[in-house]
């Protein structure tokens, strides 16, 4: 989360430099500042999803190092998943909570024109969002560890189509649908690689062991 | 176990020393910094914590060993003591993220709700010069010369208090503490009720209000200063560290407020480190007298009751340096009882313990981290006027409370490599006096816009 954060901030920097530079009325020069923002976040996160990467590394070969038994009390995989969701909730928190906040208070949802299903699709947006950074954060973690780039790569190209794609809102449909798409494919291929398998889900719905 | 001594400076006020990591017994901690930036990374912790319950009783030991400066040790004892010391850190970190975190909900949620706190009703004697004046110049100078009187305050009451310990004037900070906590227990807590209640329109009648209060104000004062459950004692002392922050947070100036967080941290760092410092003095003279520091002004995760440290066992002698930070902010006087208070816990315990010195090991060992109470303040005032001034709300706030429970970590993983007192401020009061600026001023916009957009990324 703290990373995240910290990926956060210097983006904002950077976008905040850009826009004080430029002028402020030009319109399509402000949008395609904003754009320009977004995709420098989206790989600045990625960025920092490396570095903390390599924090995690170190970390593990530290306990291993210290343990008893030659293995890490913890695993990769665990940490993966964490970092996944520290990074998935924080990007939501910041994304959500002061749509939430105002939600509390009075108002009307669209009144000037614009979509009235605001607030629903904020929320699964968010929600998709936490759920894609969980499993990149596998994704993201199993490449590097068995240095396979492309997966990496591959992470790095579905975040800057997610994002990409919200620039179709309001037209969600051309956001939501292909976010909720990708999000299916990242699970799936998240679950494949942390071993689990058709025969693993299908015991676990049967509640058969 | 990790846990930091942290001296934190007695401040003047009664309140004293709150603020301060402290260690309780902390085994003896080779370097291990690749562990702790496991532990750091936190993931670790729910592992670890499988782990820890096994090796208690070989950690004493170790401590002891370490204490008493065994220079050779054996590397196995060592890589023994490093992973002990692995497990309970993370354990610990965990333990105190809990406590801070619902201090500083407690502040958020007051402040959020309660327009009271966010009224400006006058200052206190302590920054008597006014901030509205119409030049950017003056207004910073003021503020300057606010955190000078009032950091001069907090160093002439701490140097005050560890006088008094010196010279062993007990009944002196125990009737001082004792009348602060009374105060803080009783007043501030009416004045918070009755905020509370018109906040929400609730009517309560003075027969009803005296008797929640009186009740409050008794459990409170037995918990804190004498014996009670331990996560009452705990939940107390949340409570009025919540009441101090909250206090804060009105009364001093928007950026006398800033500077003098910025001002406690450097003078935390100086009074715990240098070796004049008054806090590290008090440390070692308590070190010294084998006795324990002001138990009621620090929170402690485990066992709050002071075991005595004066076991001829050297195994379990370990100096429970609590770093009484306290937290200045006890401007106020009543905050001085809050001292006397510790001290008098503090004088009381050594005396039943004696003659249990196996029972006390465990103690010690259950004792776990201590962080004084002035940290939570000053976390909680950080918190609060970043909600309460904030104009992107809730993004500053939680920015900053990540990034103080981020130093809070880093500290505990630096008390584990130096295993002596720290200063538990510095780190985490930088974060997050960093991490509000740059969030208000330039992660606010990006965010605004972005929403508006309703724009991901």
């Amino acid at each position: 989360a703290f990373f995240w954060l910290v990926s956060l901030l210097l983006s904002s920097l950077i976008w905040f430099i850009a826009v004080k530079a430029s002028d402020p009325r030009d319109e399509p020069l402000q949008k395609g500042l904003l754009i320009f923002g977004v995709m420098f976040s989206v790989l600045l996160q990625e960025a920092f999803r490396f570095l903390y990467y390599k924090l995690l590394r170190k970390a593990i070969e530290g306990l291993v190092a210290l343990s008893e038994d030659g293995c890490s009390p913890i695993s990769i995989q665990q940490m993966a998943y964490v970092a996944g969701v520290g990074f998935g909730l924080m990007s939501g928190a910041f994304s959500m909570i002061n749509l939430l906040a105002d939600a509390l208070g009075p108002g009307t949802v669209g009144i000037h024109g614009d979509s009235q299903l605001y607030f629903l699709t904020s929320a699964f947006m968010t929600m998709v969002l936490i759920f894609l950074h969980t499993f990149w954060g596998i994704l993201f973690f199993h490449g590097c560890e068995h240095r396979r780039w492309w997966e990496v790569m591959a992470v790095v190209v579905m975040h800057l189509a997610v994002s990409g794609s919200t620039f179709c809102n309001p037209l969600y449909v051309g956001s939501l649908v292909p976010s909720y798409l990708l999000m299916v494919i990242a699970a799936t291929w998240a679950y494949v690689l942390s071993g689990g398998s058709a025969q693993n889900l299908r015991r676990f719905l049967l509640c058969k062991f | 176990m990790i846990t930091f001594m942290n001296n934190s400076d007695s401040e003047e006020e009664p309140c004293n020393e709150r603020t301060s990591l402290m260690s309780a017994e902390s085994p003896p901690v080779p370097s291990y910094q690749d562990g702790l930036q496991a532990s750091e990374a936190g993931e670790a912790q729910a592992h670890r914590k499988r782990r820890t319950g096994s090796s208690r009783s070989p950690n004493n030991i170790a401590d002891g060993d370490a204490d008493s400066g065994v220079p050779v040790r054996e590397s196995a004892l060592e890589n023994e003591e490093e992973e002990l010391t692995l497990k309970y850190g993370a354990k610990h970190v965990i333990m105190l993220f809990v406590p801070v975190t619902l201090c500083m909900i407690v502040v958020v949620a007051t402040i959020k709700s309660v327009r009271f706190y966010t009224e400006k009703n006058g200052q206190l004697i302590y920054t008597p010069f006014s901030e509205d004046t119409p030049s950017v110049g003056q207004r910073l100078l003021n503020s300057v010369l606010n955190t000078i009187i009032m950091i001069s305050v907090i160093v002439v009451m701490t140097v005050f208090l560890v006088l008094l310990y010196k010279y062993r004037c007990y009944k002196f900070i125990h009737g001082w503490l004792i009348l602060s906590s009374l105060m803080l227990l009783f007043l501030f807590t009416y004045i918070y009720l009755g905020e509370v209640l018109k906040t929400y329109n609730v009517a309560m009648d003075y027969p009803t209000l005296f008797l929640v209060i009186w009740n409050f104000g008794a459990v409170g004062m037995i918990c804190i200063h004498w014996k009670g459950p331990l996560q009452l004692q705990q939940a107390y002392l949340i409570m009025i560290s919540a009441l101090m922050a909250l206090v804060f947070i009105k009364y001093l100036p928007e950026w006398s407020a800033w500077v003098i967080l910025g001002a406690i941290s450097i003078y935390d760092l100086m009074a715990v480190l240098c070796p004049k410092g008054p806090l590290r003095m008090l440390v070692e003279t308590a070190q010294e007298r084998n006795e324990p520091i002001f138990p009621a002004l620090i929170y402690s995760s485990a066992m709050m009751w002071t075991v005595g440290m004066a076991k001829p066992d050297p195994a379990a002698r370990g100096p429970r340096q609590q770093t009484c930070v306290a937290a200045e902010d006890g401007r106020e006087n009543h905050r001085s009882p809050l001292h006397a208070d510790s001290q008098m816990s503090e004088t009381r315990s050594p005396v039943p313990n004696r003659p249990i010195t196996s029972f006390e090991e465990l103690e010690e060992e259950e004792r776990g981290v201590k962080l004084g109470l002035g940290d939570f303040i000053f976390y909680s005032v950080l918190v609060g006027k970043a909600a309460a001034t904030a104009s992107g709300d809730w993004n500053t706030t939680l920015a900053c409370f990540v990034a103080i429970l981020i130093g809070l970590c880093l500290t505990l993983l630096l008390l584990a490599v130096f295993k002596k007192a720290l200063p538990a401020l510095p780190i985490s009061i930088t974060f997050g006096l960093v991490f509000y600026f740059s969030t208000d001023n330039i992660v606010r916009p990006f965010m605004d816009t972005l929403a508006s957009h309703q724009l991901y990324i």
